[in-house]
């Protein structure tokens, strides 16, 4: 694992931030324009998953812990937003909000078990976990068990917006999206940011100058897990679903392909594999070809060829290059 | 300087690793505002000595009393939080981070900015001029911007003991600070420590020995995990069982 984390610590010469940045904004502007061409619901899951992936990767990319269970905060917050909107007819920024705070919730309880283990044992603790909270999903009467929630009303944004337009659904989860990414931004270049940063680095150096390791890196957890819930009640809203898919283990392995994939520790890195994965699964799907089996593969020669990922190896290139 | 007032004791320590013993049965009393040698062969049990005064390892049994305060059950981070600070034997820095960010890490907790997410991180900026000056102090100010991991050996063992001075702690342990430094450094920095040592008490293990007597009060000997002489340098040094275990002739 430690291999695999490596990439995030690299110092990157500050021309590469001003070209990140501009790319950013060209990225944005493209997004603006995107679903009067392509189709928005296609965009909207790709922006869904792009938000869950760049949650994942605050906690891989920036702490160094390798979570296997993070589909239970995405899952489980699509759950939550869905109950909240259609059983109790709340607005869906409030169920946005108890998604949320239900996967931040999950999160603490999560976070708290596995913090203290090291390495594969913390993953294989998110994972007992989440399987658990899948158990849970499947018994439980609220979530419907095989059928799910189904038919969850978009209703209307603060009461006014009727989400049910397709464009309107569109911006609220592009709006949604950047701010979720300026949030982990802000997280990762911030004080507390900075700390995370020094532990990952040298943890008993970190402890033996008086931090809490621990509390660092549960706080860091509940937010990245409050954030994969963001990601999964948007998700659900757009669906209009929320289902079993979203809290399986395969969806916890998905987002650790995505995240892989476009480099972990960057920041577009995951939005970059988030976009790849979906678009591929949409492609292949219609094709015919099994999903799986190509993903895997794709999934082997990106470990095996491009360790850093597609973004990763990218800015490895460009700040080699500005040296 | 008497033991009468000790900031730091230790009763009855030992650990067990595995069936080994690497420390037995070791007691201490550090005076408060002395420097305090511990010296010994290669593996008698210093390093583990500071791992288990300042919790990083938990004692097989044994107490260990900070101003009174029975810390035996407290955890590393809180130790350092009472103002125990140590450093370590492998220089321990945060490699990717600069000389200057290195320093800035350690003043964030005390500042109170340590836990804010939602700040821009240029708020630390506001602690460059504390870093700096801790850096001053070991010579370090022309390699501020420098990645930690670029520098020599020796200079990170300078850059730890800014950091470490950072925190500004009572009590300081340091291991082996000046390994791996030149002549020069080594004078420097035992100046630095001299200079420190004015209002905080500092345990070193040191094995360059005129560095001993030069600057400390006192000085414990370790061998094979056991205390086997304490005092002064002069006793210590004319103790024949210390001589003994500093040449290499083993007992039988
Ligand atoms: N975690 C551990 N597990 C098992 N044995 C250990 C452990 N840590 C230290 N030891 C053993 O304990 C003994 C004392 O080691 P320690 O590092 O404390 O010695 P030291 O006096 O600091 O030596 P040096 O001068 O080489 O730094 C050694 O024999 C070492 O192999
Ligand atoms: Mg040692």
């Amino acid at each position: 694992m430690a291999g695999v984390t490596d990439t995030a610590a690299e110092s990157r010469p500050p021309g590469l931030a001003r070209l990140g940045f501009w790319m950013a904004l060209v990225a944005l502007a493209l997004l603006v324009v995107a679903p009067f061409a392509i189709y928005p619901v296609f965009l909207m899951k790709i922006l869904c998953f792009a938000l869950f992936a760049c949650a994942f990767n605050l906690l891989v990319g920036y702490v160094g812990l390798l979570s296997f269970g993070h589909a239970a905060f995405f899952g489980g917050a699509a759950y939550f937003t869905a109950h909240s909107v259609k059983v109790w007819g709340l607005t869906p920024e409030i169920g946005l909000l108890i998604g949320v705070a239900g996967a931040a919730g999950l999160g603490l309880v999560v976070g708290f078990l596995a913090i203290r283990r090291q390495g594969i044992y913390f993953s294989m603790i998110t994972l007992a976990l989440s399987q658990m909270f899948f158990f849970v999903c499947l018994q439980a009467p609220f979530t419907h068990g095989e059928d799910g929630i189904q038919g969850v009303p978009r209703g209307r944004l603060f009461g006014i917006v009727s989400l049910d337009d397709p464009l309107a659904m569109y911006f609220t989860v592009l709006v949604i999206f950047v701010a979720g990414v300026l949030a982990i931004w802000r997280i990762v270049n911030s004080p507390f940011g900075n700390i995370l940063k020094a532990i990952r680095e040298n943890e008993p150096r970190a402890i033996s100058l008086g931090y809490r390791v621990d509390r660092y890196k549960l706080g860091a957890f509940v937010m990245s897990a409050a954030l994969a819930g963001l990601a999964g009640g948007t998700k659900a809203l757009v669906f209009q679903l929320a289902t079993l898919t979203d809290v399986q283990w395969q969806m916890s392995g998905e987002v650790i392909l995505m995240t892989l994939l476009g480099g972990i520790g960057t920041m577009a890195g995951p939005v970059v594999g988030a976009a790849l994965v979906v678009t591929l699964q949409n492609y292949l799907s219609a094709v015919g070809i099994p999903v799986n089996v190509l993903i895997g593969a794709i999934f082997i020669v990106c470990v095996l060829l491009f360790r850093r990922g597609i973004v990763g190896e990218a800015v490895h290139l460009l700040s080699r290059r500005a040296r | 300087m008497t033991t009468a007032n000790p900031i730091l004791t230790a009763t009855g320590l030992t650990k067990e690793f595995r069936g080994f013993v690497a420390v037995k049965n070791v007691n201490l009393s550090i005076a408060e505002g002395s420097i305090h040698a511990l010296i010994g062969p290669n593996g008698a049990g210093k390093t583990t000595v500071f791992n288990l005064l300042t919790k990083f390892l938990e004692p097989s049994s044994g107490r260990i009393h900070y101003r009174g305060q029975d810390i035996t059950r407290t955890r590393p981070a809180e130790v350092a939080r009472l103002g125990l600070v140590r450093s370590f034997q492998i220089s321990a820095v945060f490699p990717h981070l600069t000389v200057l960010d290195n320093v800035r890490v350690a003043l964030q907790r005390p500042m109170g900015l340590a836990t804010q997410f939602w700040r821009s991180a240029r708020v630390l900026d506001t602690l460059d001029d504390r870093a700096e000056e801790l850096l001053e102090a070991v010579n370090l100010k022309s390699f501020l911007h420098v990645p930690a991991a670029e520098i020599s050996y020796g200079r990170k063992r300078a850059l730890e003991i800014a950091t470490t001075l950072a925190l500004d702690p009572a009590l300081l342990l340091l291991d082996e600070p000046m390994a791996g430094m030149g002549h020069e450094d080594i004078d420097r920095i035992a100046a630095l420590i001299r200079r420190i040592a004015r209002n905080r008490t500092v345990v070193m293990v040191e094995h360059n020995l005129s560095v001993v007597a030069d600057l400390c009060d006192r000085v414990t000997v370790l061998q094979r995990g056991e205390v086997l002489a304490e005092g002064s340098y002069a006793e210590v040094s004319g103790d024949p069982r210390v001589r003994e275990a500093y040449m290499g002739t083993e007992h039988a």
